[in-house]
């Protein structure tokens, strides 16, 4: 028997040859799409970039050379130098870390937060989900580039804080999701087998109702993953998020901000770099969501 | 800068309630209700940023050599000894009073600074959602209608691109292309240094008094100096706003009506512009009021890359001084603004579409 046959067997006889192949399904059923393919490749460049930095990277990110500053764009430096003579190719490559190190947190922190207080208010209703969900509801409501830069401005600047910041402004999306896919499985048979076995709600909701959230959780983090990115670079711009000399791409189009008018490649490189992954996001979310929810396709 | 939707339009209550003492009155009362309550949520937001987190608000205030007896002074004079919800109180009332406070860095009352830079905030914003609605809703209708032809290609590229592209990147590329290149547009702020304080502030809308003065020579200087960064945020309201028109038109034009429309033979213009599109005004005014709450927070990014003196120039300077009262005070004026549009635009579904009725 081929590993294929395996994963698409149709009575599969373990749960983790199940979910292997019903991971082998979505994989193909991807692959039929060409700009999930486009957006999941530049997701793997990202991570591998981001691996791979030392080794990629012709110069250091931050070794200066005076001499050879505000370079335009030559065989030497792909993307130029900044004022301090600093390879931007370089930089930019130093900086997939810290780009994927910002989302990968606040997708840690806000998804499973938002997914807890979505499942909790879900299950119980009533007045548990009223004050829940009306706590959500203000946050949705507001600004969150605003809350963030509130939120940094209290806290302090630095890369640590931006990604608190981040992650508390959005997490309520991801509970209003959990709590709709909450509300039609609560009643589900399955569900009452397991409560009348003796289950606590505590592990009614994490075994058994988290788990059928997941794929419409992935979906929205990985579209949702965009605006993380634009958020961050935008309190690198400030001057919030990430300080100098860390390669973050924010940052660096502040710094090329003072020379945009002749030295346009300090500033423009580095955003460059910010399109192409958040448009990698999105074909990847996009895809995603055709081939695990396609009710909602077009939405 | 993503104008996500950020929607609030909450899934339709069923209104039991409702019915029984007549829609008006309960839709008007639930209106309020909320608008009140996510208003002091926002309140509650404010406080807990401004008086909790700090590790120390008295220190900020009095510096770390202030002795013992100036410190305790301090620490009452701002209230800060009383319990939480007392000192909560005190804000809310504060607020309502509209006193937020006095700013460090300009020393004015925060509340004359932002009514000084509002109005520019607002003009560049006003301008940009024209821009967007009057490109977004034409493009969106016809991406709709010639599903996969090449306008439809561009409205899908646009769209992402809206969601991908840094705000401020764009507005410095739009700086270097036509302003530094080829001259096109005006530079940096509202005016010419040379005609800056020649009108007389009335609306605080540039182009408004700049021709109740009589004097188009500043009009147009204002209007090249306002094209490129409205531009910029027009683009990203456009995007979004020619998604969702795009969108809403398909699920029209596969309804069997249109089909019905076709069949007997009406014109393919009346089919879209009558038939199609009619239906979808309402959900599209939901969707322009969001993109233009969206535009007031892009603004912030925008101003800040334009030197622009609206309240997002304002706050990122307060930020950068860490001038906690400006940054409050504007945080509460753009969410207010924010969280009212948002509201306004989900009521006005809510009354206009007879099925959300």
């Amino acid at each position: 028997m081929s590993t294929r046959d395996w994963l698409l067997e149709d009575s599969p006889t373990s749960r983790w040859q199940a979910n292997a192949g019903r991971a082998y399904r979505v994989f193909t059923a991807m692959l039929r799409n060409p700009l999930s393919v486009v957006g999941g490749v530049i997701i793997l460049v990202l991570i591998l970039t981001a691996i791979l930095a030392p080794w990629i990277a012709p110069y250091s990110a931050t070794g200066q050379d005076l001499a050879n500053r505000l370079a335009p764009p030559s065989e030497a430096h792909w993307m130029g130098t900044d004022e301090l003579g600093r390879d931007i190719f370089s930089r930019v490559i130093w900086g997939s870390q810290i780009t994927l190190t910002i989302v990968g947190l606040v997708a840690l922190i806000s998804a499973p937060l938002g997914l807890l207080v979505g499942a909790i208010a879900g299950y119980f209703g009533g007045w548990t989900d009223r004050v829940l969900m009306g706590f959500t509801d203000i946050f949705l409501s507001m600004p969150k580039l605003i809350l963030a830069l509130a939120f940094v401005a209290a806290l302090g600047p630095g890369i640590n804080n931006a990604i608190i910041a981040i992650a508390i402004t959005s997490w309520p999306a991801y509970a209003r999701i959990a709590r709709a896919e909450t509300l039609t499985i609560r009643n589900a048979e399955f569900i009452q087998a397991v409560q009348l076995q003796g289950a606590s709600p505590l592990r009614v909701i994490v075994q058994h109702v988290l788990p059928l959230c997941t794929s419409s959780m992935i979906i929205r983090v990985t579209l949702d993953m965009a605006g993380v990115i634009l958020t961050a670079a935008g309190l690198g711009f400030i001057g919030l998020g990430a300080q100098p000399p860390l390669p973050e791409w924010g940052a660096m189009i502040s710094r090329g901000r003072t020379f945009i008018l002749d030295q346009w490649w300090v500033a423009t490189m580095p955003g460059f770099a910010i399109i192409i992954v958040s448009l990698g996001f999105c074909f990847l979310g996009d895809g995603l969501r055709d081939v695990l929810d396609p009710k909602s396709e077009g939405k | 800068m993503s104008l996500e939707p950020q929607i609030a339009v909450t899934p339709v209550h069923s209104p039991s309630s409702g019915r029984k003492w007549g829609r008006g009155v309960s839709a008007v009362f639930g209106f309020a209700a909320t608008v009140f309550l996510t208003f002091l949520g926002l309140l509650a937001i404010t406080f807990f940023i401004g008086r909790v987190i700090p590790i120390d608000p008295v220190l900020a205030v009095v510096g770390d050599r202030a002795s013992n007896e100036v410190y305790e002074a301090a620490r009452v004079a701002m209230g800060l000894d009383q319990p939480l919800p007392v000192q909560f109180f005190h804000y809310v009332v504060n607020v309502f009073s509209g006193d937020l406070g006095q700013s460090v860095s300009t020393g004015r009352a925060v509340v004359d600074d932002l009514s000084r830079f509002f109005p520019a905030t607002l003009e560049m914003a006003t301008i940009g959602i024209i821009i967007g609605v009057a490109l977004g809703v034409p493009l969106g209708v016809i991406a709709a209608s010639r599903q996969g032809s090449v306008i439809d290609q561009i409205i899908r590229v646009v769209g992402l691109l809206g969601y991908s592209m840094p705000a401020f990147w764009l507005g410095l590329v739009g700086l270097a292309l036509f302003y530094a290149r080829l001259r096109w547009v005006g530079g940096p702020g509202r005016l010419d240094i040379f005609y800056d304080g020649l009108v007389s502030p009335v609306t605080g809308l540039l182009l408004v008094d700049s021709l109740l003065a009589g004097e188009p020579e500043i009009f147009w200087n204002a209007v090249t100096h306002l094209v490129l960064p409205a531009s910029v945020l027009g683009f990203f309201s456009l995007a979004y706003i020619a998604r969702m028109t795009r969108s809403f038109m398909l699920d029209q034009l596969s309804q069997e009506f249109v089909t019905t429309a076709r069949v007997k033979g009406v014109p393919e213009r009346v089919v879209i512009w009558r038939h199609a599109f009619n239906p979808i005004r309402v959900p599209l005014i939901t969707v322009i009021g969001l993109s233009y709450a969206g535009l007031l927070e892009g603004s912030v990014m925008i101003e800040t890359v334009f030197s622009w003196p609206g309240i997002g120039n304002y706050l990122t300077t307060a930020l950068l001084n860490a001038d906690m009262n400006a940054v409050l005070g504007s945080t509460l004026v753009i969410g207010a603004v924010f969280i009212f549009i948002n509201k306004v635009s989900d009521v006005l579904y809510r009354v206009l579409d007879p099925r959300a009725r």
